[in-house]
């Protein structure tokens, strides 16, 4: 039982490696995105587990409830989704632009064109 | 009970992330970023934050999955395997993070704790005097709207300034000529007739539940947030089903524009109001007869401006993505026939 206790850390921990994973070794733009979100989903994961009291209930007041989860970290998270998505469009449009400048939206390709006009001057 | 659905749901968003980086069919990646959505709304439901769930089921697994979707029709479908080399380091650097990550939540209070210091400090407040104070039983609202409202604020014009910058990158560009007629290469469904029908049927109760979570987010789970990605998601539906161009009639770009600066313009200036009658910025107890009657007021007219801007910002990046792809599928029927 005692292992439960953190299980929720843990998983956010693996998440977050996996979304910084595919950041990092992944060459496709769009795929590095979707490891942004990946990542960003496990800090919302870890605020919200935090923000959880056992036996309570959502903090919505009421007569006939006495304990309620944190409200704190729920605000924060819920606006956070929202800039979240606001924030991966303005990076989906640079991708659209890169596309069309570069012809590819795979990293290694960018930087070898990139490299290549540097040499060529 | 509650603690085996919390282990079986984050165990199976475990394995989606890990079908996330597997696949190299961008299609299928994004189709699971949409389940991996609709897990962690399950989650956040399980964690009592109704709120958040309500917001990650909306934007995470409607409008996100549709945005990147468009995104993968301009850009191509396949990604390129990582190089070995590439994945044995990344591997090493994920594993010794994670290591470290793992010693830092050795400390941490157990998960659930009632007597964890982040239950200390701010949350009895909100929980206790928040009814005598602002007078709405949802906290969530009253934090996120009163006690945080500039914090809320500041979000609202980050997705304000996204949207903007959205237009910035991919909007303006002279338009082509097309033969007059209203054709949208992007409703490829039009001539599904179920689809047409059923989606006919859902969409004014999908709007009339948008309102209903706009100004019921007092009382219940909603706000300004939710509503309008609802919103948005509703006019996206009939968007796809009918047509980008006729939905384009219907809510003409300027209008959109003009309704996203005028959100946040609403928010804004209720704070002067208050700020000129000498209370602090954003203080709406000076709006009503009584201080709990102005906070009613203030919340209702901010969580509207909210409303507002996020249904059109979501509006306009929708909009600006379609359009790409419509005018690259028109010059791509041109080459054709050349």
């Amino acid at each position: 039982m005692s292992a439960l206790l953190h299980y929720n850390y843990w998983i956010v921990i693996v998440l977050m490696m996996i979304g910084f994973y595919i950041v990092i070794t992944h060459s496709n733009l769009i795929k590095k995105l979707l490891g942004l979100s990946i990542f960003q989903t496990s800090v919302f994961i870890l605020y919200i587990s935090m923000g959880k009291v056992i036996g309570g209930s959502a903090p919505i007041l009421s007569d006939k409830v006495q304990i309620y989860s944190n409200p704190l970290p729920h605000v924060l998270i819920l606006t956070a989704i929202v800039v979240g998505i606001a924030t991966t469009a303005l990076g989906l449009a640079l991708v659209v632009r890169l596309r069309e400048a570069y012809g590819s939206i795979e990293e290694e390709d960018i930087q070898a064109q990139e490299r290549d006009e540097g040499q060529a001057p | 009970m509650e603690i085996l659905v919390d282990v079986v749901l984050l165990s199976l968003l475990v394995i989606t992330a890990l079908a996330i980086n597997g696949t190299k069919d961008l299609f299928a990646s994004i189709m699971l970023t949409g389940i991996y959505s609709l897990l962690s709304a399950s989650f956040f439901v399980l964690m009592d934050a109704v709120d958040v769930a309500f917001t990650e089921a909306a934007v995470g697994a409607g409008i996100a999955t549709l945005l990147m979707l468009s995104c993968m029709t301009l850009t191509g479908q396949y990604e390129r395997k990582p190089r070995r080399s590439q994945q044995a380091l990344g591997l090493l650097v994920v594993s010794i993070t994670g290591v470290l990550l793992y010693f830092g939540t050795l400390d941490t209070p157990n998960f659930g704790d009632a007597h964890s210091p982040i239950q200390d400090h701010l949350a009895p407040h909100y929980l206790h005097q928040s009814m005598a104070e602002i007078g709405i039983p949802n906290v969530v609202t009253s934090v996120l709207a009163s006690y945080r409202g500039f914090d809320t604020f500041g979000e609202t014009v980050v997705i304000f300034t996204a949207g903007i910058g959205v237009l910035a990158l991919i909007g303006f560009r002279p338009k082509r000529k097309t033969d007059g007629q209203l054709q949208s290469l992007v409703a490829p469904m039009h001539h599904q007739k179920i689809l047409r029908v059923l989606s006919k049927l859902l969409i004014p109760p999908i709007l009339l539940f948008a309102l209903y979570v706009q100004f019921h987010g007092d009382y219940g789970p909603g706000g300004g947030f939710q509503a309008g990605v609802i919103f948005a998601a509703a006019i996206i539906l009939y968007a796809m089903i009918f047509g980008v161009d006729i939905a384009r009639r219907a809510f003409p770009d300027a209008a959109v524009r003009l309704l996203a600066a005028l959100g946040v313009l609403l928010y804004g200036s209720v704070g002067l109001v208050s700020l000129l009658s000498g209370k602090h910025f954003l203080d709406y107890s000076i709006l009503g007869d009584t201080p709990q009657h102005g906070q009613h007021w203030g919340i209702l007219l901010v969580e509207l401006g909210v409303g507002i801007t996020v249904t059109s910002v979501m509006l306009i990046i929708f909009f600006t993505f379609s359009a790409r792809v419509d005018r690259r599928g028109r010059d791509g029927d041109a080459s054709q026939r050349q």
